[in-house]
């Protein structure tokens, strides 16, 4: 992870690469522990939330996990730079907007996220591109057990880890995978599928897993219980039930939109083009929504000006702290708009349009 | 602005999602949460577990009974400081307000209560997991390229007990 020149990569999860990566954009599991020598966040003073900080971050460091990662500080951090870390998926929202000694050690292909003081003490995370659940637990499983050899975590014989809040007791395992769904979204056919979720007690939400929009077609699917299942249990729901699932229902929307409505498909797609290729200014949810069409575009061979890999170039370096990192200054809304537009045309316009 | 502020389908709900049509115009929608939910343009979150907790937590608070005014002898949060909050002062509270605590855990996990997961390890169990979990993929590996699926079978049982023990 380079924060001076975040620009240059995208990181992995936006690789485009993997499984069943037409439809899964990517694969993230977190586990959450804690110490057992240190109260939790919501009754830790600052002094200790420092401790606590200095604590988890000095045994990282004297792990082979510290081997290609570096530690961010969050709290010192620029808040371009905190805002950078949220776009990349590193850190969540909760961490961006906590006060106090808190941190993320990041590996530098961006696979492995450890945020130490966000809701728990530490959030050990994984995430790469695709349907990687298994690659990803093994990765995690691995940080875990080191950091559990040499940090005393909170763990009980009956309730498994202890967390600060009890829905994550157990396991302290949260599973999710964001999906692209346009074709459903277009076919009014997302509702059948939040409800297939549901059944299986899992939650469905737009990309940042707060409130009710799906930008840009891109659905989050979680776990929602941590008690009573295995850590593999929980991944096999998603990897054997729920995700071949949900990308069997997405192809064939797909496939029947195109065999219905090729013109309006090739339609949606090129007027998104011609939107981004020719604004003159552009908010960020309007570059993600018009993205979406192309996403599929690609997927189902209707466009090939540009591959997946370039696509998630515009996606992530379009959102607000990338753009104004790679402007080299802070800039309102107003501003971003147009130096968004500006961007995308010269990006865009150098394509071979036939 | 003021025309935006109610749904244009029900034309009755405060209008809280907004959409731009591009195709086949652009054109610009002011709909209510249900409205939205309705035409397929958003899929409303299911109340998460998290929710669930907080609105049966101020259920509780509303009728409190003795005990909730107990502070933790370790972080001295009270089990009532707790439904206020929705997060825990120590790891100690899971047994200082067990009582209260067991049967919430109860309901947001399905009616689990117990851990079947893993557990902590020491340095060596670490190590020692390790060196044996690289051993059986590299022995998963050939016998998947030898076509042995039964003995491939069996290795990624053993591997999938080794991982969450």
């Amino acid at each position: 992870m380079n924060l001076e020149n975040p620009c240059k990569s995208t990181g992995e999860w936006l690789k485009g690469t993997g499984p069943l990566a037409d439809v899964v954009v990517s694969s993230r599991i977190r586990l959450a522990r804690n110490l057992s020598d240190h109260a939790f966040l919501a009754s830790a003073s600052h002094t200790e939330r420092t401790e606590i900080f200095r604590a988890i971050s000095h045994e990282i460091a004297a792990t082979s996990i510290a081997a290609r990662t570096a530690l961010i500080d969050v709290d010192a951090a620029d808040p371009i730079d905190r805002h950078l870390l949220v776009e990349r998926h590193l850190i969540s929202r909760q961490h961006l907007a906590a006060e106090g000694s808190r941190g993320v050690n990041v590996s530098d292909d961006e696979t492995q996220a450890l945020m130490i003081n966000e809701e728990d003490h530490l959030r050990i995370q994984g995430l790469r591109s695709g349907l990687q659940l298994d690659a990803i637990w093994k990765d995690v499983n691995v940080v875990d057990d080191e950091l559990s050899s040499r940090l005393p975590f909170a763990f009980d014989d009956k309730l498994g880890y202890l967390t600060a809040c009890p829905t994550n007791v157990g396991t302290g395992i949260r599973v999710s995978v964001m999906l692209h769904l346009p074709a459903l979204r277009l076919t009014k056919e997302i509702e059948r599928v939040a409800r297939a979720a549901r059944d299986l007690k899992l939650a469905v939400r737009g990309m940042y897993g707060e409130g009710t929009e799906a930008i840009g077609d891109l659905y989050q699917v979680s776990n929602q219980t941590t008690l009573g299942k295995t850590e593999t249990g929980v991944i096999e729901t998603f990897t054997q039930t729920i995700i071949p699932k949900i990308v069997d229902y997405e192809r064939v929307a797909r496939q029947s939109l195109r065999s219905l409505h090729d013109s309006q498909v090739d339609d949606k797609i090129w007027r998104a083009f011609g939107t981004l290729t020719h604004a003159r200014r552009i908010s960020s949810g309007e570059t993600q929504a018009l993205l979406s069409p192309i996403r599929m575009g690609i997927h189902l061979e209707r466009f090939r000006l540009f591959d997946i890999a370039f696509l998630n170039e515009l996606f992530l370096f379009t959102q607000p702290a990338h753009l104004q990192k790679m402007c080299g200054q802070s800039m309102d809304e107003e501003a971003r708009a147009i130096a968004r537009a500006d961007y995308l045309r010269q990006r865009l316009s150098k394509l071979p349009v036939n | 602005m003021s025309m935006n502020n109610v749904c244009q389908l029900c034309h009755q709900a405060k209008a809280t999602v907004h959409v731009t049509d591009t195709v086949p115009e652009k054109k610009e929608r002011h709909l209510c949460e249900e409205c939205a939910e309705r035409e397929g343009i958003i899929v409303r979150q299911h109340h998460s577990t998290n929710e669930i907790l907080q609105q049966f937590l101020k259920h509780k608070v509303a009728l409190s009974s003795p005990g909730e005014d107990a502070a933790c002898p370790q972080c001295g949060m009270t089990f009532r400081e707790f439904q206020v909050k929705g997060l825990l002062g120590c790891p100690n509270d899971y047994v200082a307000f067990q009582a209260l605590l067991n049967p919430l855990i109860e309901r947001a996990h399905e009616g689990a209560t117990r851990h079947i997961g893993k557990t902590p390890c020491t340095a060596e169990q670490a190590v020692q997991k390790h060196t044996r979990l690289s051993r059986l993929h590299q022995e998963l590996k050939a016998a998947v390229e030898g076509e042995s699926y039964e003995k491939a079978a069996s290795l990624r049982d053993e591997i999938r007990s080794l991982e969450s023990a």
